[in-house]
Parts: C-alpha cells; sequence; structure tokens
C-alpha cells in the first residue's frame, strides 16, 4: 500500500501539534497548511477545531475554508472534522447565546449539553453505529473528549444507493453524537490526537479508506 | 457507562528537569519530563500534567521546548501551569502542545485574566489551581493561600471557586495545603466542599499515600485525581490506582 497524504487544514485555530504527530504515527505523510491546492489534492483532509464555534467559523471563513471543504466533498474527497472541526460541519451553532450558520453539511444543532458537569472531559465510551469502519477493532475503548455543546439528534434520511451514515453515540447528561460517518465526510466529536493507542488506530482505520 | 475517573501524575518542572522539593526548596533531580511522562502514558495515565516551578524567563523557553516534545510523543492531554500571568502566556503554551493550562497566583491578583483567557480560547484550557488551607478567617473556614501554601490571603476558598467558574475557569485543581505531602489522604472535607459548588470538573490533589486512597476522593465528589512523589517514588502504579478504584466499583479506562 503506498503511503496516504493528508493535509492538516492550517486555519489558525488551537492545538494541531498532536494531531499532525498522531497522523504521522497512523502512517500518513502529514502537510499542514492552507494552500487550496495542496488541501485539494491529499488523500485526506483534516480539519481540527478548538475554542468556540464562532471563532471557529470566522477563522475558517477567513481561509475560504468552507469552499475547500466543500469541494472536496463535492468531488467524494475524503474530509475528517475534530471537535469543533465536527460542530462545524452541523448547520449551526448555538454557544455563547449567539446562533452562528455552520457549513450545514447536516442540518442539527449544536447546542449546550444538559448535565450536570460541564465541559464534559474526559475518557468515555461510545456506542458505535452500524457498519462503522473507524471504530473497526476498537469498539469497547474509551476516546477523550472536552467539549460542553454537542448533537442530540440525527435526522438525516438518504436516498438509495447512497449508503447510510454510521452514527455513533455517547452519553453524558444526555446522548449525543460521538462520530458520524457519512460517506466522504468523517468527523468525531472527542479527540482521537488525545486518545492514546486507541485513537492511533482511529486515525489508521481512517487513513485505509482513504 | 459514563466517564471514567482520571488519574494525573503530576511533573515538577525546572531547567527542562523533573524536580522534587518540600516547598519549591531543595529541588532534586528525578529525569527527563519527556521520558518520565512517555513512562506514564504507557502506564495508562489519563492526562500529564506539567508544573512550571521556576516560571522565569530563561526557564520559559525551555519548558515550551519540553511541552513540545512530549505532545509529539505523549498522545493524551497535557496541562501546563506555573507563572502562567497573561493570554500571551497562554497562547504560547498552547502554541508548543499544551492542551490546557493551569492559573493560579495571577488571577487572585488579577480575576479578569480567567475572563480574558477563557473568551479567547474556550473554559476547555483553562484550568483554576487552588492552594487552600483552613482558617477560621473566611465563612467556609477554607482560605485561599499563596507561594505554595506559605502565605495566606483573605479569600474564602469557595466564593473564589465560585467567581472563578463564573468568570470562564473550566475546572478546577483543587490542592490542599493540609493534606499535602502527608501522604495520610486527600483532604475530602475540601473536596465535598468544593464539590457542592462546583459545575465544572474537579481534581483532586494533596495527600496521596497509597492506592487506596483514592477511592475516597472520587466518593468525596473529585472527577480526577492528581499524584505526584507517589508515582514518581513508585511506591503505586497508575495500574494500581486504578485497579483499586476500578474493584469499588468505580468507572476507570
Amino acid at each position: 500500500m503506498t503511503q496516504k497524504s493528508v493535509v492538516v487544514f492550517d486555519y489558525g485555530t488551537g492545538n494541531i501539534h498532536s494531531a499532525i504527530k498522531a497522523v504521522e504515527l497512523a502512517g500518513a505523510k502529514v502537510e499542514l497548511t492552507r494552500d487550496k491546492t495542496k488541501c485539494a489534492e491529499a488523500d485526506g483532509l483534516l480539519v481540527p477545531g478548538v475554542g468556540a464555534f464562532a471563532a471557529v467559523m470566522e477563522a475558517l471563513n477567513a481561509v475560504d475554508g468552507g469552499e475547500i471543504i466543500e469541494r472536496r466533498l463535492a468531488g467524494g474527497r475524503p474530509v475528517m472534522g475534530i471537535c469543533v472541526g465536527m460542530q462545524i460541519m452541523f448547520a449551526n451553532g448555538l454557544e455563547g447565546g449567539v446562533d452562528t450558520p455552520g457549513l450545514g453539511e447536516w442540518e442539527e444543532t449544536v447546542h449546550k449539553l444538559e448535565a450536570p458537569v460541564l465541559p464534559h472531559m474526559g475518557w468515555n465510551t461510545v456506542e458505535v453505529g452500524e457498519n462503522s469502519k473507524l471504530f473497526k477493532g476498537i469498539e469497547n475503548e474509551r476516546f477523550y473528549f472536552v467539549h460542553s455543546y454537542g448533537v442530540t439528534e440525527w435526522n438525516l434520511d438518504v436516498i438509495p444507493p447512497f449508503p447510510k451514515p454510521s452514527v455513533t453515540w455517547a452519553e453524558h447528561g444526555q446522548r449525543f453524537i460521538a462520530a458520524v460517518e457519512n460517506g466522504p465526510l468523517v468527523a468525531t466529536q472527542f479527540h482521537p490526537e488525545k486518545s492514546g493507542e486507541a485513537g492511533i488506530q482511529l486515525l489508521r482505520n481512517w487513513l485505509e479508506t482513504l | 457507562m459514563s466517564v471514567a475517573v482520571r488519574i494525573i501524575p503530576c511533573l515538577d518542572v525546572a531547567d527542562g528537569r523533573v524536580v522534587k522539593g518540600v516547598n519549591f526548596l531543595n529541588l532534586k533531580d528525578q529525569g527527563d519530563p519527556v521520558e518520565l511522562a512517555r513512562y506514564y502514558y504507557e502506564q495508562g495515565a489519563d492526562e500529564i500534567t506539567f508544573l512550571d516551578v521556576k516560571a522565569t524567563v530563561e526557564n520559559r523557553s525551555t519548558m515550551f521546548d519540553v511541552v513540545a516534545r512530549t505532545a509529539d510523543a505523549v498522545f493524551i492531554p497535557l496541562t501546563v501551569g506555573g507563572g502562567v500571568r497573561t493570554v500571551e502566556d497562554v497562547a504560547q503554551l498552547l502554541a508548543h502542545g499544551a492542551d490546557k493550562v493551569g492559573v493560579n497566583s495571577a488571577a487572585i491578583q488579577r480575576p479578569e485574566l480567567l475572563d480574558d483567557i477563557s473568551s479567547r480560547y474556550g473554559a476547555q484550557v483553562l484550568v483554576l489551581s487552588l492552594d487552600i488551607t483552613r482558617s477560621a478567617s473566611t465563612p467556609s473556614g477554607f482560605v485561599v493561600t499563596t507561594h505554595g501554601g506559605r502565605e495566606l490571603t483573605d479569600i474564602d476558598a469557595l466564593e473564589w471557586a465560585r467567581e472563578a467558574i463564573t468568570r470562564g475557569a473550566g475546572e478546577l485543581l483543587v490542592n490542599s495545603i493540609d493534606a499535602d505531602g502527608t501522604k495520610d489522604g486527600f483532604d475530602l472535607e475540601l473536596i465535598s466542599a468544593i464539590r457542592e459548588i462546583s459545575s465544572v470538573p474537579v481534581i483532586a490533589s494533596g495527600g496521596a499515600g497509597s492506592a487506596a486512597d483514592f477511592p475516597p476522593a472520587i466518593q468525596a465528589g473529585a472527577d480526577a485525581a492528581l499524584a505526584a512523589s507517589i508515582f514518581h517514588s513508585k511506591a503505586v502504579t497508575i495500574g494500581e490506582v486504578k485497579s483499586v478504584l476500578k474493584n469499588d466499583g468505580f468507572e476507570v479506562r
């Protein structure tokens, strides 16, 4: 198998150190860039995201991030979002009391979780979706979450012949989406790059789908 | 199933080395922080905390290098505390690979620092460190100290914790000066008092002497427990702590 190339999308958000190293460890050749051609040509595009929903969208929009992501998806080219990088794939986010539009790949809204202790911080179990490729062999592992907002419903109706999305859930106060695998677009609410060996394996599983 | 109890080894770092001293005096070299962090990662640590015990300008750049090398080798969350005084300090630590920063004295002097950090980076990066001792001078009976417990303030610890959460602290690291160094167990009274007023995760710190000391701290309301010397001295492994917790019915990774 030839080595897969992954671009970690550099749009000025948070901590990308571990994301780069973790994807390298999983076996890919990794580059951190926002160059449009490189973003388009890589086998996979990884979209990290740390901070507030609105701030992440603003940073993405400043470098045409939405367009770069949508072009890839339109061509069936794989994209993976992590944490707020997953949240911004939804229609809108209500963080900080403002309603901010997301990229709208999925129609649901990101809202504050109802739980006695927030942020939801630490290692939690997941209820893996049917036909998941990401969680193959690591169904019973725990993954590292740190967030206060999430998505608590999933409505996407898929018309055959497109495959049914695989939705993985977790629970903290209420059930929320831990991961989505929807054709070329996959995303995790937790941080695979902070989830030890299980997280590296999840990234390896993603690379195998590229 | 729910989120697991976190066990967090804490490494005191000075001049790029792990040290351990009594009240930051008589620092004794205990090894390379990156190697030790890696060792704890392999043992099953849920997070790593570095405390920059010198936090001088010269030590700062050495610390950034340690943080960067650790983030490249250890795939669990990394918190760095000690000498964090400005939003720019936070920016630098995050840019070098820290996931969270611990803020202590600077926030006591200037509480708005908490608002500034959390509005820019989110509450999830901001750990408020509290060094607390008992005192009849405050309504709750607990008072905030500075300088590693050597100097008392007139600030009620529970009031301060409440205010810090409102200002955007995403987690509380509750270090009991009374229990610290005793090896008699965590300060359960303090942990449950903090739990009652805290809507954010609480990390218990100070007093761990054996694996059996951990379950009572979690029972008292801590979401996580942090310890240094019992792990460094190899008196107890992280695995042993977790199996004791598991036997007592707590969820661990």
